[in-house]
């Protein structure tokens, strides 16, 4: 069973679709409890950082994801949270993992957001993180985001746009992906696959 | 890199995928669930359903097929018909799309752009603009799901464009209302125009038959993505033969 943090956003459903079409059962709820229970964690999200960190005050979500010890995954913005700030609302966020987002710059001529597939890299000097066995280094993923994190030490898989940045991040048992695997076809497939196939 | 988006779009009236010419005599061309698996396993980069009209009826998108879309579609999905609220909007997201967009409503009331953008972000939010060339000028339509309905707007697309990125659209889907359906190519006069005015991305919608007329709104229009209906749902124009030959030209091509 996977359970995804209802933090307001909107991909929920998305997300649930995309473990059901993987027979891997999975619930929503914004219950600490259950999170701190699960086997394992989605932390999804979609819209602002300000609003999703209010919301995940408001449910007092945030100790509780702060302290999981099972595998997470935040996908998009649930992932950029994971980090210590966000440009986005000027917001201190979760801090699992140091670093902070920006946004993307515009007036660059490059259009924001960054939209559609774009490819991945992953980083070669750490132990390829076991999220993408089976896919092969510079797959593409689909993107949709007007901020970004930096490059970090917990920085697997990079992506450019304009220049580089985090598009998966691995600490212990925290994983963070920019793109939408549950809208990435094939590949973003497979990486959920794996998610779901990690030992606690 | 960033590739360029090749977009199948679904225009659904009555629960069916239907095509016009010029926005008028639609013929039925299969059912959305369907066609939607079909292209998943083509590549398409996106998927956009239209509930044509879903305006022009007062009423909102039909969330029954949305569910059922969401459930088989593990691409993007944009769509699109009589959202005219937060509260639409909102519906439609959990539903499972991944996009909204909004086209005569946002003539009608400009504001809910920012209200949408302001409540999911602006990735989000799509505004979708039909517009038409009238007089040496471009001018923006509405409802025009329905015939009898359509009407113009008093507003010219270049200003309107602008209008809707300053007020929080994340992506403008250009829909060139004289090239709908011909099959002579995008207009890439007009697409340019707007390339020029905005720095979100644009799809380009309206024209396309043949493998030259996308690499035109890649190349000579600078489009980020080409939407095309017709000459995919007849077959006419496979996508995995389209972008090989994209790529071939040295389009970045997710193939």
């Amino acid at each position: 069973m996977i359970t995804i943090v209802d933090s307001g956003g909107s991909n929920l459903g998305s997300v649930q679709n995309a473990f059901l079409r993987l027979g891997i059962p999975s619930e929503i709820t914004s219950d600490a409890d259950r999170i701190y229970r699960a086997s394992k964690v989605v932390l999804p999200g979609v819209g602002a950082a300000g609003r999703a960190m209010s919301v995940l005050h408001a449910r007092e979500l945030i100790q509780c994801i702060q302290g999981l010890k099972q595998p997470v995954l935040g996908i998009c913005l649930g992932m950029q949270l994971m980090f210590e700030y966000s440009e986005e609302d000027l917001v201190q966020t979760l801090a699992i993992v140091p670093g902070q987002v920006r946004q993307l710059p515009r007036g660059s001529g490059l259009p924001v957001p960054h939209l559609g597939w774009n490819s991945v890299e992953w980083v070669e000097s750490v132990s390829r993180s076991r999220l993408v066995d089976g896919i092969e280094s510079g797959a593409y993923f689909y993107f949709v985001h007007s901020f970004a994190a930096e490059l970090t030490p917990f920085t697997v898989g990079i992506s450019e746009y304009g220049h580089p940045f985090s598009a998966l991040i691995e600490k212990d048992n925290f994983f963070g992906a920019q793109f939408h695997p549950e809208r990435s076809g094939a590949t973003g497939a497979r990486l959920l696959k794996n998610f779901g196939a990690l030992e606690r | 890199m960033l590739t360029k988006r090749v977009i199948a779009c679904l225009d659904v009236r009555d629960g069916r995928v239907v095509k016009g010419v010029q926005f008028r005599n639609h013929e039925d061309l299969g059912n959305p669930v369907e066609l939607a698996q079909w292209y998943c396993a083509q590549g398409a980069d996106e998927l956009v359903f239209y509930d044509i009209t879903a305006s022009a009826e007062d009423r909102r998108v039909d969330l029954g097929w949305i569910s059922a879309l969401a459930r088989v579609v593990d691409i993007p999905i944009c769509v699109a018909g009589g959202i005219r609220s937060v509260e639409d909007a909102r519906a439609v997201l959990h539903a499972g799309a991944d996009k909204i967009s909004v086209n005569s409503p946002a003539l009608a009331r400009p504001e809910l752009i920012s209200e949408l953008a302001r409540e999911f972000g602006v990735q989000c939010v799509t505004v979708g603009v039909d517009s038409r060339r009238v007089d040496g000028d471009f001018w923006c339509y509405r409802n025009t799901g329905i015939e009898s309905k359509m009407s113009r707007e008093n507003r010219r697309t270049l200003d309107w464009v602008c209008e809707a990125q300053e007020r929080g659209a994340g992506e403008i889907v250009l829909n060139c209302m004289d090239s709908d359906g011909v099959g002579g190519g995008y207009d890439l006069e007009q697409l340019s125009l707007v390339r020029d005015r905005i720095d979100i991305p644009l799809v380009a919608s309206g024209g396309a038959r043949v493998a030259a007329h996308f690499q035109d709104a890649f190349q000579v229009a600078r489009v980020d993505g080409a939407l095309a209906a017709g000459a995919f749902h007849r077959r006419e124009l496979l996508i995995p033969t389209l972008k090989q030959l994209l790529k071939n030209e040295g389009i970045p091509i997710r193939c």
